[in-house]
């Protein structure tokens, strides 16, 4: 039974590194990621949202509300790290 | 406050660093449609400062100076800022956080508005992450016990 994982495992671990072969170079400009909707925010960053930087206008502006949700994230992590562990002085609960 | 003891050497460092490293940390945020940067990595810079103070000096120095219903405070208003420039947007008649609109309130044509837009949202994720920052510190270095401050 442990020789039938470790074929399993091997022949799914092959399956993924045969699939890496076809992607596209790290940078290649004709990949399909970099043909959808990057050559618009670059070309158009500084007439559209008068940003010279394109990751800021990005981040802000074409994808402001993915940003919102990233700081509501941060917001929910010290909201329960206060709720988690601040104790006051006159806590009898602990 | 256990406190092993006070270096001076260390102790007048900070005390000229830390009002450079705040400062670079708002020019950061500031900076950030010209140059890498912005609310996140300027809020963690901000937070470090503060940090540094806890260590150089000690908790209830820090807290003298940025108490804990203030940072708690400011951990909910940078969200508010954020979400409240989205609603203006939605007030005056545009999408959620469709900045162009805000030319009716602004002395800015629709496109220059929407940096000043970016530039007010970049302030509330700043205020957040800087104020989330400190926040956790302190209640993970001092088990939540502020007042014996156990560091």
């Amino acid at each position: 039974m442990k020789l039938f994982a470790i074929i399993i495992v091997f022949m799914t671990g092959a399956a993924l590194i045969y699939s890496t072969l076809d992607m596209p170079d790290w940078g290649d400009p004709n990949s399909p990621a970099s043909l959808h909707v990057s050559p618009r925010y670059i070309q158009k960053t500084i007439e559209e949202a008068a940003t010279p930087n394109a990751v800021t206008s990005v981040l802000a502006d074409y994808r402001g509300y993915d940003t919102l949700g990233e700081t509501t994230v941060i917001f929910t992590a010290a909201v329960v790290c206060i709720l988690l562990l601040r104790r006051f002085e006159n806590d009898k609960t602990v | 406050m256990i406190r092993l003891y006070d270096d001076l050497i260390i102790q007048v460092v900070c005390r000229i660093m830390i009002p450079l490293i705040q400062f670079f940390a708002l020019y950061v945020i500031a900076h950030g449609h010209y140059s890498p940067g912005g609310g996140f990595q300027g809020g963690c810079i901000l937070a470090a400062s503060f940090i540094l103070m806890v260590i150089a000096y000690d908790l209830d120095w820090m807290k003298k100076r940025f108490s804990e219903i203030k940072n708690t405070f400011m951990v909910a208003l940078g969200i508010f800022i954020y979400a409240l420039i989205g609603l203006i947007c939605i007030l005056l008649g545009a999408e959620y956080l469709n900045y162009g609109i805000l030319h009716k309130i602004l002395p800015a044509d629709p496109i220059k508005v929407r940096a000043l837009g970016t530039l007010g949202i970049e302030i509330g994720v700043g205020i957040t992450v800087m104020a989330v920052m400190v926040s956790i510190f302190l209640n993970l270095t001092t088990y939540g016990r502020h007042e014996k401050g156990e560091v």
